[in-house]
Protein backbone atom coordinates (compact mmCIF):
# COMPACT_ATOMS: atom_id res chain seq x y z
CA UNK A 1 0.00 0.00 0.00
CA UNK A 2 1.39 3.35 -0.97
CA UNK A 3 -0.91 5.86 0.57
CA UNK A 4 1.62 8.62 1.07
CA UNK A 5 0.63 12.11 1.99
CA UNK A 6 2.03 13.21 -1.38
CA UNK A 7 -0.60 11.19 -3.20
CA UNK A 8 -3.40 12.38 -0.98
CA UNK A 9 -2.16 15.88 -1.70
CA UNK A 10 -2.22 15.18 -5.41
CA UNK A 11 -5.89 14.29 -5.25
CA UNK A 12 -6.70 17.41 -3.34
CA UNK A 13 -4.57 19.47 -5.70
CA UNK A 14 -6.38 18.25 -8.77
CA UNK A 15 -9.74 18.88 -7.16
CA UNK A 16 -8.91 22.45 -6.27
CA UNK A 17 -6.86 23.31 -9.38
CA UNK A 18 -3.84 24.10 -7.21
CA UNK A 19 -0.67 24.91 -9.14
CA UNK A 20 1.93 22.17 -9.52
CA UNK A 21 4.54 24.30 -7.82
CA UNK A 22 3.64 27.05 -5.43
CA UNK A 23 6.25 29.12 -3.63
CA UNK A 24 5.34 31.69 -1.00
CA UNK A 25 7.47 34.19 0.84
CA UNK A 26 10.74 32.36 0.22
CA UNK A 27 13.63 34.02 2.04
CA UNK A 28 17.25 33.02 2.19
CA UNK A 29 20.31 34.87 3.41
CA UNK A 30 23.94 33.84 3.11
CA UNK A 31 25.63 35.57 6.02
CA UNK A 32 24.64 39.22 5.90
CA UNK A 33 23.54 38.97 2.28
CA UNK A 34 19.78 38.62 1.78
CA UNK A 35 19.66 36.73 -1.52
CA UNK A 36 15.96 35.82 -1.59
CA UNK A 37 13.65 38.34 -0.01
CA UNK A 38 10.16 36.92 -0.32
CA UNK A 39 9.89 35.04 -3.62
CA UNK A 40 6.34 34.08 -4.68
CA UNK A 41 5.92 31.78 -7.66
CA UNK A 42 3.12 29.66 -9.15
CA UNK A 43 3.60 27.19 -11.97
CA UNK A 44 0.59 25.35 -13.32
CA UNK A 45 0.86 21.65 -14.11
CA UNK A 46 2.12 20.99 -17.63
CA UNK A 47 3.31 24.55 -18.02
CA UNK A 48 6.74 25.86 -18.77
CA UNK A 49 7.93 28.91 -16.91
CA UNK A 50 11.06 30.86 -17.69
CA UNK A 51 12.75 32.84 -14.95
CA UNK A 52 14.74 35.89 -15.91
CA UNK A 53 16.93 38.13 -13.87
CA UNK A 54 20.35 39.70 -13.61
CA UNK A 55 23.41 37.74 -12.72
CA UNK A 56 23.49 37.01 -9.01
CA UNK A 57 19.84 37.90 -8.49
CA UNK A 58 19.08 34.52 -6.88
CA UNK A 59 17.65 32.45 -9.73
CA UNK A 60 19.76 29.39 -9.10
CA UNK A 61 19.24 29.68 -5.35
CA UNK A 62 15.45 29.73 -5.86
CA UNK A 63 15.57 26.52 -7.87
CA UNK A 64 17.90 24.85 -5.40
CA UNK A 65 15.48 25.72 -2.61
CA UNK A 66 12.59 24.15 -4.52
CA UNK A 67 14.44 20.86 -5.08
CA UNK A 68 15.65 20.83 -1.49
CA UNK A 69 19.37 21.37 -2.02
CA UNK A 70 19.27 24.58 0.01
CA UNK A 71 17.12 25.02 3.10
CA UNK A 72 15.37 28.38 2.97
CA UNK A 73 15.20 30.54 6.09
CA UNK A 74 11.48 31.23 5.70
CA UNK A 75 8.59 30.59 3.37
CA UNK A 76 6.71 27.63 1.99
CA UNK A 77 7.18 25.47 -1.07
CA UNK A 78 4.29 23.31 -2.19
CA UNK A 79 4.48 20.68 -4.88
CA UNK A 80 1.11 19.17 -5.82
CA UNK A 81 -0.32 21.03 -2.85
CA UNK A 82 2.00 19.41 -0.28
CA UNK A 83 4.47 21.49 1.68
CA UNK A 84 7.80 19.86 0.86
CA UNK A 85 9.64 21.62 3.69
CA UNK A 86 7.52 19.77 6.25
CA UNK A 87 7.69 16.41 4.50
CA UNK A 88 9.35 13.38 6.04
CA UNK A 89 12.72 12.54 4.57
CA UNK A 90 11.32 9.45 2.88
CA UNK A 91 8.47 11.32 1.19
CA UNK A 92 10.91 13.95 0.10
CA UNK A 93 13.15 11.34 -1.48
CA UNK A 94 10.14 9.86 -3.26
CA UNK A 95 9.32 13.35 -4.51
CA UNK A 96 12.92 13.73 -5.70
CA UNK A 97 12.52 10.65 -7.87
CA UNK A 98 10.06 12.58 -10.02
CA UNK A 99 12.23 15.69 -10.39
CA UNK A 100 14.98 16.33 -12.91
CA UNK A 101 17.56 19.07 -12.82
CA UNK A 102 20.06 20.47 -15.26
CA UNK A 103 22.79 22.29 -13.32
CA UNK A 104 24.18 25.55 -14.58
CA UNK A 105 27.69 24.10 -14.87
CA UNK A 106 26.59 20.64 -15.99
CA UNK A 107 27.86 18.89 -12.83
CA UNK A 108 28.65 15.70 -14.74
CA UNK A 109 30.36 12.93 -12.77
CA UNK A 110 33.86 12.92 -14.17
CA UNK A 111 34.68 9.51 -12.73
CA UNK A 112 32.02 7.90 -14.92
CA UNK A 113 31.74 7.59 -18.71
CA UNK A 114 29.08 9.62 -20.46
CA UNK A 115 26.64 6.72 -20.90
CA UNK A 116 26.67 6.00 -17.19
CA UNK A 117 26.11 9.68 -16.45
CA UNK A 118 23.10 9.74 -18.74
CA UNK A 119 21.49 6.62 -17.28
CA UNK A 120 22.55 7.31 -13.70
CA UNK A 121 19.07 7.84 -12.33
CA UNK A 122 17.56 4.89 -14.17
CA UNK A 123 20.35 2.68 -12.84
CA UNK A 124 20.00 4.10 -9.33
CA UNK A 125 16.29 3.34 -9.35
CA UNK A 126 16.88 -0.13 -10.84
CA UNK A 127 14.61 0.72 -13.73
CA UNK A 128 17.13 -0.58 -16.24
CA UNK A 129 19.94 -3.15 -16.31
CA UNK A 130 23.53 -2.14 -16.97
CA UNK A 131 23.48 -4.04 -20.29
CA UNK A 132 20.52 -2.08 -21.55
CA UNK A 133 21.80 1.24 -20.19
CA UNK A 134 24.24 1.80 -23.06
CA UNK A 135 21.51 1.49 -25.66
CA UNK A 136 19.22 3.71 -23.66
CA UNK A 137 22.02 6.28 -23.29
CA UNK A 138 22.62 6.24 -27.04
CA UNK A 139 18.92 6.88 -27.59
CA UNK A 140 18.81 9.87 -25.24
CA UNK A 141 22.11 11.22 -26.56
CA UNK A 142 20.65 11.15 -30.06
CA UNK A 143 17.83 13.38 -28.83
CA UNK A 144 20.33 16.03 -27.80
CA UNK A 145 22.21 15.68 -31.07
CA UNK A 146 25.15 13.60 -29.88
CA UNK A 147 26.50 10.43 -31.54
CA UNK A 148 26.29 7.15 -29.67
CA UNK A 149 30.11 6.98 -29.64
CA UNK A 150 30.14 9.95 -27.26
CA UNK A 151 28.76 7.57 -24.65
CA UNK A 152 32.13 5.92 -24.16
CA UNK A 153 34.05 9.15 -23.59
CA UNK A 154 34.64 10.66 -20.20
CA UNK A 155 33.05 14.06 -19.49
CA UNK A 156 36.48 15.72 -19.37
CA UNK A 157 36.97 14.84 -23.05
CA UNK A 158 33.93 16.84 -24.16
CA UNK A 159 33.63 20.47 -25.19
CA UNK A 160 31.63 22.79 -22.95
CA UNK A 161 28.57 22.70 -25.19
CA UNK A 162 28.71 18.92 -25.43
CA UNK A 163 28.91 18.68 -21.64
CA UNK A 164 25.82 20.84 -21.42
CA UNK A 165 23.95 18.56 -23.79
CA UNK A 166 25.03 15.45 -21.89
CA UNK A 167 23.84 17.11 -18.69
CA UNK A 168 20.53 17.84 -20.39
CA UNK A 169 20.29 14.23 -21.52
CA UNK A 170 20.93 13.12 -17.94
CA UNK A 171 18.22 15.43 -16.63
CA UNK A 172 15.54 14.12 -18.98
CA UNK A 173 16.57 10.46 -19.31
CA UNK A 174 14.40 9.32 -16.38
CA UNK A 175 11.39 11.20 -17.81
CA UNK A 176 10.75 13.33 -14.75
CA UNK A 177 7.48 14.93 -13.88
CA UNK A 178 9.02 18.28 -12.98
CA UNK A 179 12.17 19.54 -14.67
CA UNK A 180 14.44 22.43 -13.80
CA UNK A 181 16.79 23.81 -16.41
CA UNK A 182 19.45 26.20 -15.18
CA UNK A 183 20.61 28.00 -18.32
CA UNK A 184 20.14 25.08 -20.74
CA UNK A 185 21.39 26.89 -23.83
CA UNK A 186 24.22 29.00 -22.44
CA UNK A 187 27.42 28.06 -24.23
CA UNK A 188 25.71 26.47 -27.24
CA UNK A 189 25.80 27.73 -30.79
CA UNK A 190 22.51 29.36 -31.96
CA UNK A 191 21.35 26.39 -34.02
CA UNK A 192 22.01 23.87 -31.28
CA UNK A 193 20.35 26.30 -28.87
CA UNK A 194 17.21 26.19 -30.98
CA UNK A 195 17.37 22.39 -31.12
CA UNK A 196 17.64 22.20 -27.32
CA UNK A 197 14.76 24.65 -26.94
CA UNK A 198 12.68 22.38 -29.15
CA UNK A 199 13.65 19.44 -27.00
CA UNK A 200 12.56 21.22 -23.85
CA UNK A 201 9.22 22.16 -25.39
CA UNK A 202 8.90 18.55 -26.48
CA UNK A 203 9.56 17.27 -22.97
CA UNK A 204 6.89 19.49 -21.56
CA UNK A 205 4.31 18.74 -24.24
CA UNK A 206 4.99 15.05 -24.78
CA UNK A 207 5.69 13.99 -21.21
CA UNK A 208 3.24 16.43 -19.72
CA UNK A 209 6.05 17.64 -17.50
CA UNK A 210 6.15 20.93 -15.66
CA UNK A 211 9.30 22.93 -16.28
CA UNK A 212 11.08 25.91 -14.81
CA UNK A 213 13.92 27.22 -16.92
CA UNK A 214 16.40 29.94 -16.20
CA UNK A 215 17.71 31.70 -19.24
CA UNK A 216 19.39 34.90 -20.33
CA UNK A 217 18.44 34.40 -23.96
CA UNK A 218 15.20 36.20 -24.89
CA UNK A 219 14.61 34.30 -28.13
CA UNK A 220 14.98 31.09 -26.20
CA UNK A 221 12.71 32.37 -23.42
CA UNK A 222 9.95 33.07 -25.94
CA UNK A 223 10.39 29.66 -27.53
CA UNK A 224 10.32 27.54 -24.40
CA UNK A 225 8.19 29.57 -22.03
CA UNK A 226 4.45 29.69 -21.54
CA UNK A 227 4.88 32.19 -18.76
CA UNK A 228 7.82 34.26 -17.66
CA UNK A 229 8.82 35.69 -14.31
CA UNK A 230 11.43 38.27 -13.58
CA UNK A 231 13.41 38.24 -10.38
CA UNK A 232 15.17 41.32 -9.10
CA UNK A 233 16.79 41.91 -5.72
CA UNK A 234 15.41 38.67 -4.34
CA UNK A 235 11.78 39.23 -5.34
CA UNK A 236 9.61 38.37 -8.30
CA UNK A 237 8.87 41.78 -9.80
CA UNK A 238 6.83 40.67 -12.80
CA UNK A 239 5.01 37.62 -14.14
CA UNK A 240 3.34 37.44 -17.52
CA UNK A 241 3.14 35.57 -20.80
CA UNK A 242 6.53 34.72 -22.25
CA UNK A 243 5.42 35.93 -25.69
CA UNK A 244 5.11 39.48 -24.36
CA UNK A 245 8.78 39.67 -23.42
CA UNK A 246 10.29 42.73 -25.01
CA UNK A 247 6.99 44.61 -25.03
CA UNK A 248 5.62 43.69 -21.65
CA UNK A 249 4.80 47.20 -20.58
CA UNK A 250 6.86 46.85 -17.43
CA UNK A 251 9.84 49.16 -17.46
CA UNK A 252 12.16 46.71 -15.73
CA UNK A 253 11.26 43.73 -17.88
CA UNK A 254 11.48 45.71 -21.07
CA UNK A 255 14.86 47.11 -20.14
CA UNK A 256 16.08 43.62 -19.32
CA UNK A 257 14.57 41.90 -22.35
CA UNK A 258 15.85 44.51 -24.76
CA UNK A 259 19.25 44.77 -23.08
CA UNK A 260 19.24 48.52 -22.50
CA UNK A 261 21.71 50.21 -20.26
CA UNK A 262 19.36 53.00 -19.20
CA UNK A 263 16.35 52.14 -17.08
CA UNK A 264 15.10 51.31 -13.63
CA UNK A 265 17.63 48.47 -13.14
CA UNK A 266 20.97 49.92 -12.15
CA UNK A 267 23.74 47.37 -12.50
CA UNK A 268 26.18 47.68 -9.67
CA UNK A 269 29.61 47.93 -11.16
CA UNK A 270 32.33 47.76 -8.56
CA UNK A 271 35.71 49.11 -9.31
CA UNK B 1 41.41 46.68 31.62
CA UNK B 2 38.40 44.39 31.52
CA UNK B 3 38.82 44.06 27.80
CA UNK B 4 42.40 42.86 28.16
CA UNK B 5 41.27 40.31 30.70
CA UNK B 6 38.22 39.19 28.80
CA UNK B 7 39.76 39.07 25.36
CA UNK B 8 41.87 35.94 25.88
CA UNK B 9 38.93 34.33 27.62
CA UNK B 10 36.68 35.10 24.69
CA UNK B 11 39.27 33.70 22.29
CA UNK B 12 39.60 30.51 24.31
CA UNK B 13 35.82 30.25 24.51
CA UNK B 14 35.43 30.72 20.78
CA UNK B 15 38.12 28.17 20.03
CA UNK B 16 36.54 25.65 22.40
CA UNK B 17 33.11 26.15 20.87
CA UNK B 18 34.60 25.79 17.40
CA UNK B 19 36.37 22.57 18.37
CA UNK B 20 33.16 21.17 19.87
CA UNK B 21 31.24 22.06 16.74
CA UNK B 22 33.76 20.34 14.49
CA UNK B 23 33.92 17.26 16.73
CA UNK B 24 30.15 17.01 16.80
CA UNK B 25 29.90 17.45 13.06
CA UNK B 26 32.52 14.76 12.40
CA UNK B 27 30.81 12.39 14.84
CA UNK B 28 27.39 12.86 13.23
CA UNK B 29 28.94 12.44 9.81
CA UNK B 30 30.60 9.19 10.91
CA UNK B 31 27.38 7.88 12.45
CA UNK B 32 25.40 8.62 9.33
CA UNK B 33 28.02 7.01 7.09
CA UNK B 34 28.15 3.88 9.23
CA UNK B 35 24.36 3.66 9.28
CA UNK B 36 24.45 3.52 5.47
CA UNK B 37 26.70 0.47 5.62
CA UNK B 38 23.88 -1.61 7.01
CA UNK B 39 21.07 -0.34 4.76
CA UNK B 40 20.79 -1.20 1.06
CA UNK B 41 21.52 -0.34 -1.67
CA UNK B 42 25.22 -1.23 -1.39
CA UNK B 43 27.71 0.07 -3.90
CA UNK B 44 30.05 -2.90 -4.26
CA UNK B 45 31.69 -1.46 -7.36
CA UNK B 46 32.66 1.70 -5.47
CA UNK B 47 33.83 -0.28 -2.47
CA UNK B 48 36.04 -2.35 -4.72
CA UNK B 49 37.49 0.68 -6.48
CA UNK B 50 38.37 2.32 -3.16
CA UNK B 51 39.77 -0.94 -1.82
CA UNK B 52 42.11 -1.37 -4.79
CA UNK B 53 43.16 2.26 -4.52
CA UNK B 54 44.06 1.86 -0.84
CA UNK B 55 45.36 -1.68 -0.63
CA UNK B 56 47.04 -2.20 -3.98
CA UNK B 57 48.30 1.22 -5.00
CA UNK B 58 49.61 2.06 -1.52
CA UNK B 59 51.59 -1.16 -1.46
CA UNK B 60 54.86 0.19 -2.93
CA UNK B 61 54.99 3.16 -0.55
CA UNK B 62 54.11 1.10 2.48
CA UNK B 63 56.50 -1.70 1.50
CA UNK B 64 59.47 0.64 1.12
CA UNK B 65 58.68 2.35 4.42
CA UNK B 66 58.47 -1.00 6.18
CA UNK B 67 61.66 -2.45 4.76
CA UNK B 68 63.74 0.59 5.65
CA UNK B 69 62.20 0.84 9.09
CA UNK B 70 63.09 -2.79 9.78
CA UNK B 71 66.64 -2.21 8.58
CA UNK B 72 67.15 0.90 10.68
CA UNK B 73 65.59 -0.77 13.69
CA UNK B 74 68.02 -3.69 13.49
CA UNK B 75 71.03 -1.37 13.22
CA UNK B 76 69.93 0.94 16.00
CA UNK B 77 69.04 -1.80 18.44
CA UNK B 78 72.40 -3.44 17.75
CA UNK B 79 74.16 -0.21 18.68
CA UNK B 80 72.25 -0.01 21.93
CA UNK B 81 72.10 -3.65 22.91
CA UNK B 82 75.73 -4.44 22.17
CA UNK B 83 76.59 -2.24 25.17
CA UNK B 84 74.81 -4.76 27.41
CA UNK B 85 75.95 -7.84 25.51
CA UNK B 86 72.32 -8.42 24.65
CA UNK B 87 72.66 -8.72 20.86
CA UNK B 88 70.68 -11.95 20.86
CA UNK B 89 67.47 -10.11 21.67
CA UNK B 90 67.64 -7.89 18.58
CA UNK B 91 65.39 -10.06 16.46
CA UNK B 92 62.59 -9.99 19.06
CA UNK B 93 62.98 -6.24 19.60
CA UNK B 94 62.71 -5.61 15.88
CA UNK B 95 59.64 -7.76 15.36
CA UNK B 96 57.78 -6.56 18.45
CA UNK B 97 58.35 -2.87 17.78
CA UNK B 98 57.35 -3.34 14.18
CA UNK B 99 54.25 -5.39 14.73
CA UNK B 100 52.90 -3.52 17.74
CA UNK B 101 53.84 0.00 16.85
CA UNK B 102 55.84 1.06 13.84
CA UNK B 103 54.07 -1.06 11.25
CA UNK B 104 50.59 0.30 11.89
CA UNK B 105 51.65 3.88 12.61
CA UNK B 106 54.08 4.40 9.75
CA UNK B 107 51.92 2.60 7.21
CA UNK B 108 48.91 4.66 8.30
CA UNK B 109 50.83 7.92 8.10
CA UNK B 110 51.91 7.08 4.56
CA UNK B 111 48.37 6.09 3.59
CA UNK B 112 47.01 9.26 5.22
CA UNK B 113 49.19 11.27 2.86
CA UNK B 114 48.07 9.35 -0.20
CA UNK B 115 44.49 8.32 0.42
CA UNK B 116 43.30 11.00 2.83
CA UNK B 117 44.45 13.64 0.37
CA UNK B 118 42.94 11.93 -2.65
CA UNK B 119 39.56 11.37 -0.95
CA UNK B 120 39.43 14.98 0.18
CA UNK B 121 40.43 16.30 -3.24
CA UNK B 122 38.01 14.10 -5.17
CA UNK B 123 34.98 14.65 -2.95
CA UNK B 124 35.86 18.31 -2.46
CA UNK B 125 35.93 18.84 -6.23
CA UNK B 126 32.60 17.08 -6.51
CA UNK B 127 31.22 19.43 -3.86
CA UNK B 128 32.36 22.67 -5.46
CA UNK B 129 31.25 21.59 -8.94
CA UNK B 130 27.72 20.68 -7.73
CA UNK B 131 28.28 16.97 -8.41
CA UNK B 132 27.20 16.09 -4.86
CA UNK B 133 23.99 18.09 -5.33
CA UNK B 134 23.53 16.34 -8.66
CA UNK B 135 23.72 12.95 -6.90
CA UNK B 136 20.84 13.98 -4.69
CA UNK B 137 18.70 14.94 -7.68
CA UNK B 138 19.52 11.57 -9.27
CA UNK B 139 17.92 9.51 -6.49
CA UNK B 140 21.24 8.70 -4.86
CA UNK B 141 22.27 9.49 -1.32
CA UNK B 142 25.74 11.04 -1.48
CA UNK B 143 26.71 9.76 1.97
CA UNK B 144 25.87 6.23 0.92
CA UNK B 145 27.45 6.57 -2.49
CA UNK B 146 30.62 8.50 -1.69
CA UNK B 147 31.42 8.07 1.98
CA UNK B 148 30.24 4.66 3.17
CA UNK B 149 32.13 2.52 0.59
CA UNK B 150 35.35 4.42 1.22
CA UNK B 151 35.10 4.00 4.98
CA UNK B 152 34.52 0.27 4.70
CA UNK B 153 37.31 -0.15 2.16
CA UNK B 154 39.80 1.65 4.39
CA UNK B 155 38.85 -0.36 7.49
CA UNK B 156 39.39 -3.62 5.62
CA UNK B 157 42.40 -2.62 3.55
CA UNK B 158 44.56 -1.10 6.30
CA UNK B 159 45.03 -4.31 8.37
CA UNK B 160 45.98 -6.19 5.20
CA UNK B 161 48.50 -3.51 4.29
CA UNK B 162 49.92 -3.55 7.80
CA UNK B 163 50.25 -7.31 7.73
CA UNK B 164 52.36 -6.98 4.61
CA UNK B 165 54.31 -4.15 6.20
CA UNK B 166 55.01 -6.32 9.26
CA UNK B 167 56.39 -9.14 7.13
CA UNK B 168 58.51 -6.85 4.99
CA UNK B 169 59.80 -4.98 8.03
CA UNK B 170 60.93 -8.21 9.64
CA UNK B 171 62.62 -9.11 6.38
CA UNK B 172 64.43 -5.78 6.40
CA UNK B 173 65.69 -6.48 9.91
CA UNK B 174 66.71 -10.01 8.95
CA UNK B 175 68.60 -8.68 5.92
CA UNK B 176 70.71 -6.36 8.05
CA UNK B 177 71.01 -8.95 10.82
CA UNK B 178 72.43 -11.64 8.56
CA UNK B 179 74.36 -9.57 6.03
CA UNK B 180 75.85 -6.93 8.27
CA UNK B 181 75.61 -7.95 11.90
CA UNK B 182 76.74 -11.55 11.48
CA UNK B 183 73.66 -13.43 12.67
CA UNK B 184 72.99 -16.94 11.42
CA UNK B 185 69.83 -16.77 9.33
CA UNK B 186 67.99 -19.64 11.03
CA UNK B 187 68.86 -18.40 14.51
CA UNK B 188 67.65 -14.88 13.69
CA UNK B 189 64.34 -16.15 12.39
CA UNK B 190 63.94 -18.54 15.32
CA UNK B 191 64.37 -15.78 17.86
CA UNK B 192 62.03 -13.58 15.79
CA UNK B 193 59.17 -16.01 16.18
CA UNK B 194 60.00 -17.48 19.58
CA UNK B 195 58.86 -14.52 21.62
CA UNK B 196 56.20 -13.17 19.27
CA UNK B 197 52.68 -13.52 20.66
CA UNK B 198 49.35 -13.48 18.91
CA UNK B 199 48.33 -10.38 20.88
CA UNK B 200 51.25 -8.42 19.47
CA UNK B 201 50.07 -8.96 15.92
CA UNK B 202 46.40 -8.63 16.79
CA UNK B 203 46.78 -5.30 18.60
CA UNK B 204 48.69 -3.94 15.61
CA UNK B 205 45.96 -5.00 13.20
CA UNK B 206 43.23 -3.48 15.36
CA UNK B 207 45.18 -0.25 15.37
CA UNK B 208 45.44 -0.45 11.60
CA UNK B 209 41.67 -0.84 11.21
CA UNK B 210 41.03 2.15 13.50
CA UNK B 211 43.59 4.26 11.66
CA UNK B 212 42.04 3.26 8.34
CA UNK B 213 38.67 4.47 9.59
CA UNK B 214 40.20 7.76 10.74
CA UNK B 215 41.97 8.35 7.43
CA UNK B 216 38.86 7.71 5.34
CA UNK B 217 36.65 9.66 7.74
CA UNK B 218 38.81 12.78 7.78
CA UNK B 219 39.39 12.61 4.02
CA UNK B 220 35.71 12.33 3.19
CA UNK B 221 34.55 14.78 5.86
CA UNK B 222 36.98 17.49 4.80
CA UNK B 223 36.07 16.98 1.14
CA UNK B 224 32.35 16.84 1.81
CA UNK B 225 32.41 20.13 3.71
CA UNK B 226 34.76 22.03 1.45
CA UNK B 227 33.63 25.38 0.13
CA UNK B 228 34.82 27.92 -2.33
CA UNK B 229 36.43 26.55 -5.47
CA UNK B 230 39.94 25.27 -6.02
CA UNK B 231 41.29 27.07 -2.98
CA UNK B 232 38.69 25.43 -0.76
CA UNK B 233 39.55 22.01 -2.12
CA UNK B 234 43.24 22.66 -1.51
CA UNK B 235 42.49 23.64 2.08
CA UNK B 236 40.33 20.54 2.56
CA UNK B 237 43.15 18.33 1.30
CA UNK B 238 45.67 19.85 3.70
CA UNK B 239 43.28 19.64 6.64
CA UNK B 240 42.49 16.01 5.88
CA UNK B 241 46.14 14.98 5.94
CA UNK B 242 47.05 17.05 9.00
CA UNK B 243 43.98 16.02 11.00
CA UNK B 244 44.28 12.33 10.23
CA UNK B 245 48.03 12.29 10.97
CA UNK B 246 47.54 13.93 14.37
CA UNK B 247 44.57 11.70 15.17
CA UNK B 248 46.58 8.61 14.23
CA UNK B 249 49.35 9.51 16.66
CA UNK B 250 46.94 10.48 19.44
CA UNK B 251 44.75 7.41 19.00
CA UNK B 252 47.88 5.27 18.86
CA UNK B 253 48.59 6.29 22.44
CA UNK B 254 45.01 5.64 23.51
CA UNK B 255 44.91 2.22 21.91
CA UNK B 256 48.32 1.25 23.29
CA UNK B 257 47.11 2.25 26.73
CA UNK B 258 44.00 0.09 26.31
CA UNK B 259 45.99 -2.95 25.15
CA UNK B 260 48.61 -2.33 27.85
CA UNK B 261 45.97 -2.36 30.57
CA UNK B 262 44.58 -5.69 29.48
N1 LIG C 1 26.32 28.56 -1.29
C1 LIG C 1 26.36 29.89 -1.26
N2 LIG C 1 27.02 30.52 -0.28
C2 LIG C 1 27.06 31.86 -0.23
N3 LIG C 1 26.50 32.66 -1.13
C3 LIG C 1 25.84 32.10 -2.15
C4 LIG C 1 25.74 30.68 -2.26
N4 LIG C 1 25.01 30.40 -3.38
C5 LIG C 1 24.68 31.58 -3.91
N5 LIG C 1 25.17 32.61 -3.19
C6 LIG C 1 24.98 34.03 -3.47
O1 LIG C 1 23.64 34.21 -3.81
C7 LIG C 1 23.52 35.13 -4.88
C8 LIG C 1 22.61 34.57 -5.93
O2 LIG C 1 23.24 33.46 -6.53
P1 LIG C 1 22.58 32.66 -7.72
O3 LIG C 1 23.52 31.55 -8.04
O4 LIG C 1 21.19 32.30 -7.39
O5 LIG C 1 22.60 33.71 -8.90
P2 LIG C 1 21.91 33.60 -10.31
O6 LIG C 1 20.71 34.46 -10.31
O7 LIG C 1 21.71 32.18 -10.65
O8 LIG C 1 23.00 34.27 -11.24
P3 LIG C 1 23.60 33.77 -12.65
O9 LIG C 1 22.67 34.26 -13.70
O10 LIG C 1 24.90 34.48 -12.73
O11 LIG C 1 23.72 32.30 -12.59
C9 LIG C 1 24.91 35.43 -5.36
O12 LIG C 1 25.23 36.74 -4.98
C10 LIG C 1 25.80 34.46 -4.65
O13 LIG C 1 26.94 35.14 -4.22
MG1 LIG D 1 22.64 30.79 -11.75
Amino acid sequence: MRDTSAEQGLGAAMAAGVPKIRVRGLRKAFGPKQVLDGVDLDVAAGHSMVVLGGSGSGKSVTIKCIIGLIDPDEGSIEIDGVDVLRMSRRDREAMGDRIGMLFQNGALFDSLPVWENVCFKLLAQNRISRDKARDKAAEVLAQVGLAASVGDLSPAELSGGMQKRVALARAIAAQPDIIFFDEPTTGLDPIMGAVIDGLIVDCVKRLGATAISITHDMASARRIGDTAAMIHKGRIVWTGPAQSLGHAGNAMVDQFANGQREGPIQMELRR
Amino acid sequence: MAAILLDPLATIGRATLGACRVTGSVALFALEAVSHLIRPPFYLRLFWRAFIEIAWFSLPVVALTAVFTGMVLALQSYTGFARFNAQSTIASVVVISLVRELGPVLASLMVAGRIGASFAAEIGTMRVTDQIDALTTLSTNPMKYLVAPRLLAAVIAMPLLVLVADILGVMGGWLIGTLKLGFVSAAYLKSTFDYLQFDDVFSGLVKAAVFGFVIALMGTWCGYNSRGGAQGVGGATTSAVVASSILILALDYVLTEIFFAR
